[in-house]
């Protein structure tokens, strides 16, 4: 049973233009940052949360411009840091609901310490990762997850590089939330990333993001409308892993891997996001084309005591233990004496 | 079980105005621990006392090495002191190792108390001797006590029942302790009740029985020995009535932070990564849960001093506290919250340098990184403790002016400062100023750059509050809305108003005040840790008939306002540091004196001889 102790207060209905700020978009036209900013804005008034309790802090790169173009609170910080700020704020302000906005670079390369440590932490952040596979501010270099051969300014001769895969990094980490979405189903984005706000821990949202100008099309081969339905499959939870424009085919655990097989099959898998195990998870998040369909959707969603919580449980704990603390019996210390 | 041996007086005693004594060993010998309870048990005497830690880096450097001595000195007096002492009045080595590496520091005539027993070939051999020192006429200088310390705190420790062999070995600290008790005149009973408080339910009680033997037994062998013509009594000093604790500067800090929020009635974020000389400051707030105070260890600097940024951002007090390989990690986020204009304390607890340096030894080398260690003009306040007991106050200072000048503040403590430990006046809590630095609530007109007119502090909201949602950032801001700037003129502004804000500081803190004459020959200008031995040094050279002036710094930016009157009144200004020469530059450069230079960084500080002798040396013969 839950009772109402708090006065109930009259918040004003929100819809996507209270999210809008006064400052002009400055991104590429035609970049796809442009589609999750709007599915941001829209989906923010459906969390029914006061705009002054919503935090946006970026790091550095094109996403990080983020926070500018939403009318909330929000901070534009240094390279790959964003995490960090964003979890000492959380920790000391656990009323706000704090977003993080990262790119690829950001957060995998010169962040990717504080990365790995925010997500086995499970402080009550929402991650949003735009991953368009390139450095676009700093016009096109391979990013940590530019594929082998990736022809750049920084790589005439091609990335010799192994790239990193942000969702398998996230469940090992044991992130209570980890999902993956794209920039061209606007439905499915606002979707994902409110799931990931409305959920208590850290989530983790990889958001496959279209650069038109350095890395245009990385994406495509799976994610343009006509092939997608074929090329890439949408988990959902305590549904089959099906897809094809027939809803004709699924995914079945053959040995030890994953293969594409009929939809009748018995052996399609059910998708368990609540798995406490998460080899399974890994395995579809390895899935790639061509060989398989890329799957987006809700990899990982468990329920777990936040870092926060934990936190301050120790404060409760420690205060109903000793009393509230005594500031001049702590001055004092153990041992005094009297100067006469 | 022994009985507790009465520490009488004997016949013949040396009254001293001032002793100083150093405990030298193995880093797994216990002298720390020794050298703590014998301050313990002498400010409880009435003496006033200043104490210096010094260990290596290694928690366990081999045993019997040179590299593995541990040392702890405590100098106590009858009159007010300021520094640990130059010179020891007396030594302890459990080893030959400790002698060695100490022995230099002894003066002739000085007592050398040495445990006899661990003067080993093997031991011999691992530091460095070729033939035995106790055996051989190399000691003929001092007054030696050949103590089989070993062997007798082992033979003590092992009446009690069922004492293991290891746990025997390990009390033959409170042995010499118990010996150096008798000679110095120091009552055991506060340490056999420490040892009960801290042993007595650990193996039913039997470590703290053999501990506690041991101790008397050190007692007993200086009592039965024929010690009589050492047996030294210091008599309490007159400090100012008042309570008194004993304090390290890290204690004093974690104290302030804790102290500061409360005065202001924000909560306290402290962000950190474990660093020698600052962890223990960590370890201190991590107890306070009780008092709602939240401390974070981070993965790496960075993420220390991130956390800290948005404890900040939120309202909290915010503070990261670290050494001087920690701030170079933390420069681009100190860069960050100087552009947002953002309260942020970083402590940083210097100590020797470059890159990893000597980690457990003192150095004063981050002053011009804390002013200058960053892109761009990027000005931040810069206070520095003058004592252990000033941790305290500078803390409670740098919290004051971080929120009412919304402004990042470096506090500059050392090595030294956080280890060396003093009598401190207990500090009344109810009597100190709130900290008044309300968070701006009000939409009507809100800017998040606008400023307050005399301090220039911007208007601080922060999330959560309606109607003042706004984005902060690295980006250069444009004045007054704090929008995303290019605009030329607007940086130049900006840059410039960056620094006017840190500048107006000093109409909010302080003059410097002069100890001795206003103008003369000779001032000598110190900051940080340096101030004891200063002090003491420039009452040694008054004694002496040399007419000299000094004023310290715990201000560095800004210069207290009147500081540039005063150096220019002195022909010459000597600048004691324990780098080769931060604030020297400063002072020369700021006022176009030219200012000179005592600088040492050895990883010790100062003795008063050394500042003395520079006084003496450009003081005018009479």
């Amino acid at each position: 049973m839950v009772t109402q102790d708090k006065p109930v207060i009259d918040i004003p209905v929100l819809s996507k233009k209270d999210f809008q700020s006064d400052q002009e978009t400055r991104w590429c036209p035609g970049c796809g940052d442009y589609s999750i900013l709007a599915q941001t804005q829209k989906m923010l008034p459906n969390l029914g949360i006061p705009r002054e309790k919503i935090v946006f802090i970026s790091g550095i790169g094109c996403s990080s411009r983020f926070p500018y173009y939403l009318n909330t609170y929000g901070m534009h910080s240094i390279h790959g840091r964003a995490p960090t700020i964003a979890t000492g704020l959380k920790l000391s302000r656990p009323d706000l609901t704090v977003f993080v906005i990262t790119g690829d670079g950001d957060s995998l390369s010169i962040g990717g310490n504080h990365f790995i440590h925010t997500m086995r932490r499970n402080v009550d952040l929402n991650v949003l990762q735009f991953n368009n596979q390139i450095y676009g501010l700093t016009k096109g270099q391979y990013s940590p997850t530019s594929e082998i051969g990736k022809v750049t300014k920084s790589s005439p001769l091609g990335s010799i590089e192994e790239p990193l895969k942000p969702i398998p990094l996230a469940l090992t980490t044991g992130a209570t939330f980890v999902a993956r979405t794209y920039d061209t189903d606007p439905k499915h984005l606002a979707d994902t990333m409110e799931q990931a706000a409305r959920h208590k821990g850290i989530s983790f949202v990889e958001i496959l993001q279209n650069c038109n100008i350095f890395n245009d099309g990385a994406f495509r081969d799976f994610t343009d409308k006509p092939v997608r339905t074929e090329r890439m499959v949408y988990l959902e939870h305590g549904k089959p892993i099906i897809f094809g424009d027939d809803s004709d085919k699924g995914v079945a655990l053959r040995g030890t891997e994953l293969e594409v097989v009929a939809a009748n099959d018995p052996d399609v898998l059910i998708h368990d996001a609540t798995r406490d195990n998460t080899s399974l998870a890994n395995m579809m998040a390895l899935m790639n084309y061509p060989e398989m369909p890329v799957p987006v959707g809700v990899f990982r969603q468990v329920d777990r005591p936040t870092y926060g919580e934990a936190l301050d449980a120790q404060i409760a704990d420690a205060t109903a233990k000793r009393g509230e603390g005594d500031l001049a019996s702590l001055v004092r210390g153990g041992n005094t004496w009297l100067v006469e | 079980m022994a009985e507790t041996p009465a520490v009488e007086a004997p016949d013949t005693v040396q009254e001293r105005d001032r002793v100083t004594i150093r405990f030298a060993g193995d880093s797994g010998d216990g002298m720390q621990l020794a050298g703590n309870r014998f301050t313990d048990a002498t400010a409880a005497f009435g003496n006033d006392f200043s104490t210096l830690p010094d260990f290596p880096a290694e928690i366990r450097a081999p045993a019997g090495s040179l590299a593995g001595v541990s040392s702890f000195q405590i100098s106590f007096s009858r009159e007010i002191i300021h520094t640990p002492g130059d010179e020891p009045d007396a030594l302890v080595a459990m080893n030959p190792a400790a002698l060695k590496v100490h022995l230099s520091a002894l003066p002739r005539g000085a007592l050398l108390i040495v445990n006899a027993d661990a003067f080993t070939a093997a031991n011999l051999k691992k530091a460095g001797y070729a033939s035995n020192p106790l055996e051989d006429d190399s000691l003929k200088d001092y007054r030696v006590v050949r103590a089989p310390i070993t062997s007798t705190a082992i033979t003590a420790a092992q009446e009690v029942e069922g004492i293991s062999g290891p746990n025997a070995d390990r009390t033959k600290n409170f042995f010499a302790l118990g010996l150096v008790s008798w000679v110095f005149d120091r009552d055991i009973e506060l340490t056999l009740k420490w040892i009960d408080d801290r042993f007595g339910r650990i193996q039913d009680g039997t470590v703290a029985e053999a501990n506690k033997n041991a101790l008397r037994a050190g007692v007993n062998f200086a009592n039965t020995a024929e010690l009589g013509d050492v047996h030294v009594r210091v008599a309490p000093a007159k400090l100012q009535p008042g309570e008194y604790r004993t304090v390290t500067g890290n204690e004093a800090m974690a104290l302030g932070l804790l102290t500061a929020s409360r005065l202001a009635g924000r909560d306290l974020f402290y962000g950190s990564y474990p660093i020698t000389p600052a962890t223990d400051v960590l370890h201190e707030l991590a107890t306070y849960r009780h008092f709602g105070v939240r401390t974070f260890q981070a993965e790496d600097e960075i993420a220390a001093v991130g956390s800290a940024i948005g404890a900040s951002y939120g309202g909290a007090i915010g503070v990261t506290g670290t050494s001087g390989p920690g701030v170079s990690l933390k420069s681009e986020s100190i860069g960050l919250a100087v552009m947002m204009e953002m309260p942020l304390i970083v402590l940083n607890v210097q100590r020797v340098g470059p890159s990893t340096g000597m980690p457990t030894k003192t150095e004063q080398g981050d002053l011009l990184q804390a002013l200058y260690g960053r892109n761009s003009d990027s000005p931040v306040c810069v206070i520095a403790p003058q004592s252990p007991g000033d941790c305290f106050y500078a803390a409670i200072d740098a919290v004051r002016i971080s929120l009412q000048h919304v402004t990042p503040v470096i506090l500059l403590s050392d090595s030294f400062l956080a280890n060396t430990s003093e009598p401190w006046p207990v500090p009344d809590i109810s009597q100190l100023p709130t900290i008044d630095a309300p968070l701006h609530t009000d939409p009507t007109n809100f800017q998040p750059y606008a400023r307050d007119p005399e301090t220039l502090a911007r208007m601080f909201a922060v999330p959560g509050n309606p109607g003042t949602e706004h984005r902060l950032g690295g980006l250069e801001k444009a004045d007054g809305s704090g929008d995303v700037s290019y605009d030329p003129d607007n940086h130049q502004l900006m840059t410039e108003l960056r620094q006017e804000k840190i500048d107006r500081i000093a109409n909010f803190i302080p003059e410097i005040e002069v100890d001795g004459p206003e103008e003369g020959d000779v001032l000598v200008l110190s900051w940080g840790s340096t101030h004891g031995a200063v002090l003491s040094a420039i009452h040694d050279a008054r004694a002496q008939g040399t007419q000299v002036s000094s004023a310290h710094l715990r201000f560095i930016n800004p210069f207290p306002r009147n500081l540039g009157d005063i150096v220019k009144r002195f022909r010459t200004v000597l600048i004691p540091e324990n780098n080769l020469g931060h604030l020297k530059m400063l002072i020369r450069a700021e006022f176009l004196v030219d200012a000179q230079g005592i600088n040492k960084v050895t990883g010790q500080p100062f003795t008063i001889r050394e500042i003395l002798d520079s006084i003496l040396e450009h003081s005018p013969r009479n």
